[in-house]
C-alpha cells in the first residue's frame, strides 16, 4: 500500500512536468482557436522550431538558458506572425476547411523545410544547467522538471495578466467575442490577430526549449505528437478558454503518467486519444466551456 | 484485414510497374560490359540514419578495394546505387522495387532494420534477386514464418536475434550475477520483440526470472512514468533491446530517477549519439551484444580499420564493418557463379565457403544465418570498451 502511494506521487510529479509542456503548446492552440476560429495544426512546429531557435542560441551564441529561451520566443513569435500574413490572412474569408487544409501544409511545410535546412538527425541539446537530482523520501524530482514547472506557471501567469489587464488584452478579447462589433468599435483586427500568433507561437516555442533542455534531443519531427497531444489539452479544458488549456494540458500528462505507471505504457496514447473522443461525445464544449446554442 | 487489401494493392501497383519498366526498357542490363550494378538500400535519413551511413561508407570502401584490384568477372567495375529508406518499413518497399525495376542492380545490400527488411523481402524474392542485410538480426528475415521455409534470396551478414538475445541472457546470469530482470521492448520494432522473447526464455531457462515487463514506441521521449512502475519491481537488471535514441532517453531518465542497477541491450545501441544523449556517466554499467568491436585483431580487420579511418577520419562501427563484409560477399558470390545474374549469384551465396570478413568468418546454414562469434560491449565513462567474446 505503501508503495503504490509512492508510485502515484511519484506518477503525479512525471505527469505534472509532462503536463505543464502540453499546457503551453495548448494555449498557443486555444488562443488562435478563440481569435480565428482556426485550429492551426502547424502549432506543434512552431514549438519544434522554437526548441531549435533555443539549440542554435545555446551553441552558435553561446546564450545561457533565460536570454535563450526569450530569444527563441521572440524568433518564434516573428515566424509565427510571418506564417500568419502569408499563409492564413489571404484566407480570411475562405470557408473553414481551407484555412484548416491550409495550416495542415503549412506544418508540412515547416516540418520538411527543417529536415532539407538543419538534416533530420536528432541533435543532442547542450546541458545549459547541471540536473540536481532531489529527493523527498522515496519520492525523486529533478531541478529540470522543476524548472518547467515553474517556467510554464510564470509564463502562465504573464499571458493571463496581457489578457486580462492590458489594452490590448481587452481587444484580443473583443475580437474573440464578436469580431464584427469590435471593429465598429475601431479595433484594428489584423494587429490584433497578428499579436495573438506572436504570443502563442512564443509559447509554444518556450515550451520547446524546455523540452530540449529536458529530454536533450531535438529533430525536425519533435512537434507532431506533442503538437496533437496539445489539440487534445485544448479540447478536453474547452477550445478557446485560456485557463481550459492549462487545466486540460495538466490532467492530460497526468492521465498520461497514470495509464503508463498502473495499466500500460502500451496504453498510454489510447487514454489521450479516447479521452479526445469522450470529450467530444459527452462534453464538446470542454471541461471549461459552456453549451452555446448554436444559431442556425 | 484492412492490411492485408494495402498490401496486395501494393503488390499489384509493383508488379504493374514492374511491367511497365521492363516493357520500355531492355531486360537484365544490371551488368553492362563495363560495370556491374549492386543497390544499397539503407536508412540515409530518419531516426536510425547513423546506421545508413556508416553502411553506405562501409561498402563504399569494400567496392573501392575491389575496384582497384581489378573489379569482378575479369575487370566490371563494381557500382552502388543507393536509395533511401528514411528509416521506415514501407520507404524499404518502394525503395527496393526502385532499385529492382528502375536501376535493374543485381543484388541488394541492405536494409538494417529488421522490420523493413522482411517488408522489403517480398519485393526482392518476387524478382528473385538476392538481398543481403549487414545487421538485419529477426530471423524471419531469411525464414518466413507462415511456411517455415527459407527464403531463398535473403542474407544477412550478422547473427540472428536468438543468439543476442540468448548471449545477453547468459552474460547476466553469469557474469553479472543477476537474477531479476526488467525488459522494456520497443513495440514498434520486430528487432526490439525478437531479442526480448529470446533473452526471456534463456533468462527463465536458467534460474533467473523477469519480474517486470514494458513496451514503448518509437519517437517517445517521456518514460518516467514507467520507468518509475519498474523502479517498484525493484529489478537487479534491465534489459532494453531498442534503438539508440530512444535508449539514451530512457537510461538518462532512469539514472535521474535513481536506478542505478546494469542496463543492457543489443546491437541497436552501436552508435556514437548514445553518449551525447544519454551522459557519459549515466551510461557506466550498461552493456550491449554486438558481433563486431574495432579492437578484433585480426589482419584483415587491422586493415580494414587503418584505411576507414583515413577515409572517414573515424573508427568504423559495427554497421560499417558489416556493411563491408556483406559487399565482400556479394563481389565473393559473382566470382563463384562466374556470372551477374541475380538468380546464380543467390545460388553462390548459400554455398559460400572460406570467406574471411572483418567481423570473423562467415559459413552460411540452410537458413542463411551465417554462423560466427559475439562479443559483449561494455560503456565505460561514455567510451565502448570491448568485455568478453562469446562463442555460438
Amino acid at each position: 500500500m505503501d508503495t503504490l502511494l509512492h508510485q502515484f506521487f511519484q506518477q503525479l510529479i512525471n505527469g505534472i512536468s509532462l503536463g505543464s509542456i502540453y499546457a503551453l503548446i495548448a494555449l498557443g492552440y486555444t488562443m488562435i482557436y478563440g481569435i480565428i476560429k482556426l485550429i492551426n495544426f502547424a502549432h506543434g512546429d512552431i514549438y519544434m522550431l522554437g526548441a531549435y531557435f533555443g539549440f542554435f542560441a545555446t551553441t552558435q551564441l553561446g546564450l545561457s538558458f533565460i536570454p535563450a529561451i526569450i530569444l527563441s520566443m521572440a524568433c518564434a513569435a516573428l515566424v509565427g506572425i510571418i506564417i500568419e500574413r502569408i499563409a492564413y490572412k489571404p484566407m480570411r474569408n475562405a470557408p473553414r476547411i481551407a484555412i484548416l487544409i491550409t495550416a495542415i501544409g503549412v506544418s508540412f511545410f515547416l516540418e520538411y523545410g527543417m529536415i532539407l535546412l538543419v538534416s533530420p538527425q536528432p541533435r543532442t541539446f547542450p546541458a545549459v544547467f547541471t540536473p540536481t537530482v532531489y529527493n523527498f523520501g522515496p519520492l525523486v524530482a529533478n531541478s529540470q522538471q522543476i524548472v518547467i514547472l515553474v517556467s510554464a506557471i510564470i509564463l502562465m501567469a504573464v499571458l493571463t495578466y496581457i489578457v486580462n489587464k492590458t489594452k490590448a488584452g481587452k481587444a484580443m478579447r473583443a475580437v474573440s467575442f464578436d469580431a464584427d462589433a469590435a471593429r465598429l468599435m475601431g479595433i484594428n483586427i489584423d494587429r490584433v490577430i497578428s499579436m495573438t500568433f506572436a504570443l502563442g507561437s512564443a509559447l509554444a516555442a518556450a515550451g520547446g526549449v524546455l523540452v530540449g533542455v529536458y529530454y536533450n534531443s531535438i529533430d525536425p519531427l519533435m512537434g507532431m505528437m506533442p503538437g496533437l497531444k496539445a489539440f487534445v489539452a485544448a479540447v478536453l479544458g474547452g477550445i478557446g478558454i485560456i485557463p481550459g488549456a492549462m487545466i486540460g494540458g495538466i490532467i492530460l500528462g497526468v492521465v498520461e503518467a497514470m495509464v503508463s505507471g498502473f495499466i500500460s505504457s502500451t496504453f498510454r496514447d489510447a487514454a489521450a486519444f479516447g479521452i479526445l473522443i469522450l470529450i467530444l461525445l459527452y462534453k464538446p464544449a470542454g471541461l471549461l466551456g459552456k453549451n452555446v446554442r448554436e444559431k442556425v | 484485414m484492412k492490411r492485408g487489401t494495402k498490401l496486395l494493392s501494393l503488390l499489384t501497383a509493383g508488379m504493374l510497374f514492374a511491367a511497365l519498366s521492363t516493357g520500355c526498357g531492355g531486360s537484365d542490363s544490371g551488368a553492362s560490359d563495363k560495370t556491374v550494378k549492386v543497390g544499397g538500400l539503407l536508412e540515409m535519413t530518419g531516426g536510425s540514419a547513423s546506421f545508413g551511413i556508416s553502411s553506405k561508407n562501409g561498402i563504399d570502401l569494400a567496392f573501392k578495394d575491389i575496384n582497384a584490384k581489378g573489379g569482378v568477372l575479369g575487370g566490371k567495375q563494381l557500382a552502388l546505387v543507393v536509395a533511401d529508406t528514411k528509416s521506415e518499413a514501407s520507404e524499404a518497399t518502394n525503395g527496393m522495387q526502385k532499385l529492382i525495376s528502375q536501376d535493374k542492380v543485381v543484388a541488394v545490400i541492405g536494409p538494417n532494420q529488421s522490420s523493413a527488411v522482411i517488408a522489403a523481402s517480398a519485393i526482392n524474392n518476387g524478382a528473385k534477386v538476392p538481398g543481403i542485410t549487414p545487421m538485419g538480426t529477426n530471423p524471419d528475415i531469411t525464414v518466413n514464418p507462415a511456411d517455415g521455409k527459407t527464403r531463398a534470396y535473403n542474407f544477412r551478414a550478422c547473427f540472428i536475434d536468438p543468439f543476442q538475445g540468448t548471449v545477453m541472457a547468459s552474460f547476466a546470469y553469469d557474469d553479472l550475477a543477476v537474477r531479476k530482470a526488467a525488459v522494456l521492448i520497443d513495440n514498434t520494432s520486430d528487432y526490439s520483440k525478437g531479442l526480448a522473447k529470446f533473452f526471456t526464455e534463456n533468462f527463465t531457462k536458467k534460474g533467473g526470472s523477469v519480474v517486470v515487463e514494458e513496451a514503448f514506441l518509437q519517437k517517445d521521449t517521456d518514460f518516467k512514468s514507467t520507468l518509475t512502475k519498474i523502479k517498484v519491481a525493484n529489478p537487479d537488471f534491465i534489459y532494453i533491446p531498442g534503438y539508440y535514441q530512444e535508449v539514451g532517453l530512457i537510461i538518462k531518465q532512469a539514472r535521474e530517477l535513481g536506478i542505478d542497477v546494469p542496463i543492457a541491450g543489443g546491437d541497436g545501441w552501436d552508435s556514437a549519439k548514445l553518449p551525447e544523449i544519454a551522459g557519459k556517466a549515466a551510461l557506466n554499467d550498461t552493456y550491449f551484444s554486438s558481433l563486431y568491436s574495432s579492437d578484433d585483431a585480426s589482419d584483415i580487420n587491422k586493415k580494414f580499420v587503418e584505411e576507414y579511418q583515413k577515409a572517414y577520419n573515424s573508427k568504423p562501427d559495427v554497421f560499417a564493418a558489416l556493411a563491408y563484409d556483406s559487399a565482400l560477399l556479394v563481389a565473393k558470390a559473382i566470382e563463384d557463379a562466374k556470372s551477374a545474374e541475380p538468380a546464380k549469384i543467390a545460388e553462390a551465396m548459400s554455398k559460400i565457403s572460406g570467406f574471411k570478413g572483418v567481423s570473423g568468418d562467415v559459413v552460411f546454414d540452410e537458413q542463411h544465418n551465417p554462423i560466427k562469434s559475439a562479443v559483449i560491449i561494455e560503456y565505460v565513462d561514455g567510451v565502448q570498451t570491448f568485455k568478453t567474446k562469446v562463442n555460438p
